[in-house]
């Protein structure tokens, strides 16, 4: 099986205030920490665990700047074998359609089993990607995949899809295909030492919106469905009325409150 | 102005909410809604959207049956081309997100996804939607184009009661070869677990942010002084801390607990459209911005290790005054 896994680097919004800038379209990112975009974790996880058992390749390739690097060598430490970072200033402001057609662009003429993406990105939540690019490389695809399984002529899979309420749909692809990973398939292992001191030495290969045969115009905002017109911060309806205090005080406020209306 | 197409979105029987959704939010910008039914016998939808829609394209073929987003993409291109609606409204589903880029891509339309309002500026729509797990809206504008295809989240749009009584026009499928390269095989119930938190008075939800599963007994012990059950939200689930048939939200269940009590839960709209039915909502997490307090009747901003066992220890007093 060769397989190719594209990760994303983003930041972890969950835990921390998240600003906009003075442009008013992007998001001050001086203070946030960065990583592997949650559920391409997972993508790599599958294609290492598919290389493990059936052997074959995976190729890690992640759209962004110098410092996309880390991510892809954590990658190719857990066991990816090598690496493209596409990386041109005509990227800025991609959409997911933009994106998909550069990653098709730089995947197309390699070989492969199965394409490997995260079924969403944390930062934007497009859910494009995947099935813009399977439709751009021009073959099957699946997304939002918590199941797996390689059928015995290695030429078609067995698909699980989680769908609303946990309910799982399960179909048969024929392979080359794209798949859209979802958090929870597998355990996402942690890199070793020795993993993370070969990745340090591997190349990882960088290529240019020409080096991929893209014009200017088809990437980018220029190349976009739509560009990010300005950041907002939501309106929120009632707040929720916030008990002031220290751990003590407010944990008092609290169990009276629920002893107020009769829960304990 | 240009029809608006509107996906009909059916699974096992069942006509899905976001249909009925977005006919009702398509009502609202002026122009044709017309509703696209791909399904097999299922001339129960075809009368139920008529009665929201000016027109209802109905493809009534074994083929759609069970939804695969290659036939889908392929009856709906079809019937694209021949009606050229200006506006095209898919839900923001596990069925819509496996489809609509593909359709996007082989139009040439532009697509925005998730969408959580909607404005018309023209014939050219100008949505919101959302980054960074809700902490941001984003208002964005749609390249110039004949037909744009929005995908939209669910309870974006109210549904009223139905005032149209649309034509149901029966067409032909214009799929006319079999899909072989995508099956569908068979639909598997997740499993059913000791507790079924649907049914539970009082729950304690809990987070990524409790660490570690080592940390669990903290919140135990407040479930069981409160007599609540433990559910979880989808980073606890999938890290394995917490069972699968705990996990509250979009892919996991929808409960209306008395009190649902949100520890080192963030407020992702995935965790809440599950929960946010729920009587008396308490959330504790450290961050003020997080969403979930602005769905929370109270909230503690504090660190949960903090605020927890303090708490556990207030209800054990009250309860044994
Ligand atoms: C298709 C799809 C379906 C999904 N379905 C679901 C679903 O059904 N249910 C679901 O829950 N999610 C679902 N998700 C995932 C969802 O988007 C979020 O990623 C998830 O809900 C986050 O879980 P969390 O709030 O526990 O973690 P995080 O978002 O990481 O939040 C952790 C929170 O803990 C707080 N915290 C950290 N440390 C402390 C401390 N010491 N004291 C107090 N607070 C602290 C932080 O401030 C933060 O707000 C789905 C996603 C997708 C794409
Ligand atoms: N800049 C990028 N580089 C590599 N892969 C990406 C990039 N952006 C998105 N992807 C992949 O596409 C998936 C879905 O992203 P999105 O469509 O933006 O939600 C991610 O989980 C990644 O696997």
């Amino acid at each position: 099986m060769n397989m190719i896994v594209c990760v994303k680097r983003v930041p972890d919004t969950a835990e921390s205030e998240v600003h906009i800038d003075a442009s008013g379209r992007d998001i001050d990112k001086s203070r946030l920490s960065f990583g592997i975009n949650e559920c391409d974790n997972y993508a790599v996880e599958e294609a290492i665990q598919i290389k493990e058992k059936l052997g074959g390749k995976v190729t890690v390739i992640s759209l962004g700047g110098k410092e996309n690097d880390e991510v892809i060598r954590m990658a190719l430490a857990k066991g990816g074998d090598d690496a493209i970072r596409l990386d041109d200033p005509a990227f800025a402001g991609s959409d997911g359609f933009a994106v998909a057609k550069a990653l098709a662009a730089a995947i197309k003429d390699l070989e492969y089993d199965i394409v490997f993406t995260g079924a969403l990105a944390d930062d934007d939540g497009y859910a494009v990607v995947p099935v813009a690019l399977a439709e751009l490389l021009g073959v099957p695809h699946a997304t939002y995949v918590k199941d797996l399984e390689i059928l015995e002529d290695g030429k078609r899979a067995r698909v699980g899809r989680e769908l609303e309420g946990g309910l799982m749909e399960y179909l048969e692809i024929e392979l080359p295909c794209v798949l859209g990973i979802q958090t929870g398939i597998n355990e996402p292992r942690y890199a070793s030492f020795k993993g993370i001191k070969q990745a340090a030495k591997k190349e990882i290969v960088v290529k240019s919106a020409a080096d991929l045969g893209l014009d200017p115009s088809e990437v980018g905002e220029a190349g976009s469905w739509a560009i990010l017109e300005k950041f907002s911060v939501p309106e929120v309806g009632e707040m929720a009325e916030i008990l002031q205090g220290d751990p003590e005080e407010t944990a008092a406020k609290l169990a009276q409150i629920l002893k107020e209306k009769g829960l304990i | 102005m240009k029809d608006i197409f509107v996906l009909m979105e059916h699974r096992r029987g069942e006509l899905r909410d976001i249909s009925l959704e977005m006919l009702c939010g398509a009502s609202q910008l002026g122009g044709n809604v017309v509703a696209v039914l791909l399904g097999s016998g299922v001339d129960s939808f075809a009368e139920k959207a008529a009665g929201y829609a000016d027109k209802v394209l109905y493809v009534d073929d074994p083929m759609f049956e069970n939804y695969n987003s290659e036939a889908y993409q392929k009856a709906l291109s079809a019937l694209i081309k021949e009606h050229q609606p200006g506006l095209v409204l898919i839900g923001n589903t596990a069925q819509g997100v496996d489809m609509a880029p593909a359709l996007a891509v082989e139009l040439g339309a532009p697509l925005v996804t998730d969408i959580i309002a909607l404005e018309m500026e023209g014939d050219k729509p100008k949505p919101t939607r959302q980054f960074y797990g809700g902490k941001l809206n984003a208002h964005m504008t749609l390249k110039d184009a004949g037909m744009y295809i929005l995908t939209v989240r669910e309870a974006t749009f109210q549904v009223g009661e139905p005032t149209k009584s649309g034509e149901i026009v029966k067409v032909e499928n214009p799929v006319k070869e079999e899909i072989t390269y995508r099956k569908f095989v068979e639909y598997v119930e997740p499993e059913v677990g000791e507790v079924d938190i649907t049914q539970s008075t009082m729950l304690v939800g809990v987070g990524r942010g409790i660490r570690e599963d080592k940390n669990l007994p903290i919140v135990e012990e407040l479930a069981k002084v409160l007599g609540a059950d433990l559910a979880a939200s989808r980073a606890v689930v999938d890290a394995g801390w917490l069972p699968p048939d705990r996990q509250v939200g979009i892919s996991g269940k929808t409960v209306k607990p008395k009190l649902y009590l949100a520890v080192g839960i963030s407020g992702a709209f995935q965790h809440v459209t599950g929960m946010k039915g729920s009587e008396l909502i308490v959330a504790i997490n450290k961050d003020p911005d997080a969403p979930i307090f602005s769905i929370a009747d109270y909230g503690i901003v504090d660190d949960l290790f903090k605020v927890v066992p303090k708490l556990t220890e207030k209800i054990k007093e009250l309860k044994g005054a």
